[in-house]
């Protein structure tokens, strides 16, 4: 599985970043994240709010720093 | 940071502390204006206007649903729809500087294409809550409603303009794909939501109601300010309790802190700067104030075109246009200039027309850029011709 962080480098990016290494951490769930800064990357996503979440290619949510438990819900 | 950059930087300061003649009167003079002006903005804009401020940007970030206004912007929106929308929408979408960048690269690559995108990317830096309610509050009310109004109505001039240098292009392109809106489920009413933002701007206009001996019901209300803000914190200590939960009062309070800890420190950088250079209004910097008055003094179309080019290319930090600008008009700054440099200044910088061309290829950028500069000029020329 592969969490991706989309977000150009602000402060909600880094926050959702930890959040979501927290919750691979905690559901033990066998994930790399990743991050993806490049603005046209991110674009490419249909995503223009940031920072979003992408687990496997799909948009999970934009424009929101998720906790970590809602992110550990995506991840079962 | 890279080595040798903190070593570039530690020999910098070495060379500016060993060589500034800090016996001469004229920097002395300099840095304790600097230090003045802190003091006039610590005192005089944090408490009342700043904070305030700082909890209704992190309101709008937190309770307004993004995602409905993003969707207006979308392919199939309608034209007049998209340019409307796309130009009054930076007030919600651009709270943060650091979301300006994709949203306009998103409608341009995906949404209503180059005009809406560029009406986006001209007014959304200008309209932004913190830098409308201090811009009228440190340089008044004139050019507080001038910079909104003149940076809505331009954009959508440029935008149009941009779209039509380009529509050749612009048909071949139109690529396929979505944009991800997502829809938070509404748990207040729009009401209830209404009433709450209601509360928060009434707090911060009602306690910084100015005096005005002419004009009756303006002195009541003076009189009464802290019973009137009184009311609406109860009313919005009310508000809270009974339809917001925990969680999102925690996020609204955290996003608030945020934006203070993001702006204050560049805001307090940029105050101590201008104050330096040109002191505070009525007072003199390092910069003489003749030059000033030579280069953007009075309303003539030299002046309101060196401004606004000086602002297309200078970075303004988010905010820190606003002390600059009152130091440059306390020391003869005409107010058109004034005007063209906060229209053409946040929208752009060179960094950002780096990203911009990155996005747009060097035609269009090079075009957008022109048109900027020479829109800032003449609502520049303008706003100082009512003004007169």
């Amino acid at each position: 599985m592969v969490i991706k962080i989309l977000g150009t480098g602000c402060p909600k990016c880094k926050m959702l970043e930890e959040n979501a290494g927290k919750a691979v951490a905690q559901t033990g769930t066998d994930a790399e994240v990743v991050k993806v800064t490049e603005l046209n990357d991110i674009i490419n996503y249909g995503v223009m709010v940031t920072p979003a979440l992408v687990i496997d290619e799909e948009v999970k949510s934009a424009g929101k720093v998720l906790s970590p438990q809602e992110i550990s819900a995506f991840l079962k | 940071m890279k080595d040798w950059k903190k070593g570039l930087i530690v020999v910098g300061v070495f060379i500016v502390a060993y060589f500034t003649p800090f016996g001469n009167e004229r920097i002395i003079n300099a840095i304790i204006e600097a230090f003045h002006m802190l003091q006039d903005y610590a005192r005089e804009h944090v408490l009342l206007c700043l904070v305030p401020a700082f909890f209704i940007a992190g309101a709008i970030s937190n309770f307004i649903s993004q995602g409905s206004v993003i969707k207006y912007l979308g392919a199939k929106a309608n034209k007049i729809v998209a340019y409307s929308v796309a130009s009054v929408s930076g007030g919600v979408l651009a709270v943060c500087s650091c979301t300006v960048l994709p949203v306009f690269s998103g409608i341009y690559k995906r949404g209503g294409g180059l005009g809406p995108a560029t009406a986006f990317l001209y007014s959304g830096p200008a309209i932004n809550v913190l830098s409308i309610i201090l811009t009228a509050r440190v340089l008044g009310m004139e050019i507080g409603i001038a910079r909104a109004v003149g940076a809505i109505v331009f954009s959508v001039i440029i935008g149009i303009l941009m779209q039509l240098i380009f529509i050749k292009e612009e048909k071949e392109k139109m690529e396929n794909g979505n944009l991800f809106i997502q829809e938070d489920g509404n748990e207040r009413s729009l009401l209830k939501t209404g009433l709450y933002f209601f509360s928060l701007i009434a707090i911060l206009v009602f306690v910084n109601w100015g005096k005005d001996e002419n004009i009756q019901i303006w002195n009541m209300i003076y009189k009464a300010k802290y019973f009137i803000t009184g009311f609406f914190l109860l009313s919005l200590l009310f508000m809270l309790l009974k339809w917001f939960k925990k969680s999102e009062i925690k996020a609204w309070v955290i996003s608030s802190k945020d934006f203070a800890l993001q702006i204050l420190p560049l805001l307090f950088g940029g105050v101590l700067v201008a104050g330096f250079l040109l002191g505070r209004p009525g007072h003199e910097g390092i910069v003489h104030q003749e030059w000033v008055v030579k280069l953007v003094g009075g309303n003539s179309v030299f002046s309101n075109f060196f401004a606004s080019i000086a602002g297309a290319f200078m970075y303004f930090a988010t905010l820190t246009e606003i002390p600059i600008l009152q130091s440059l008009m306390g020391a003869g700054m005409g107010k058109g200039p004034a005007l063209a440099l906060l229209l053409a200044g946040p929208a752009l910088s060179l960094p950002n027309m780096l990203v911009i061309r990155s996005v747009l290829g060097t035609k269009k950028s090079f075009t957008y850029i022109s048109l900027v500069i020479i829109m800032a000029t003449v609502s520049g020329l303008i706003f100082g011709k009512i003004i007169h």
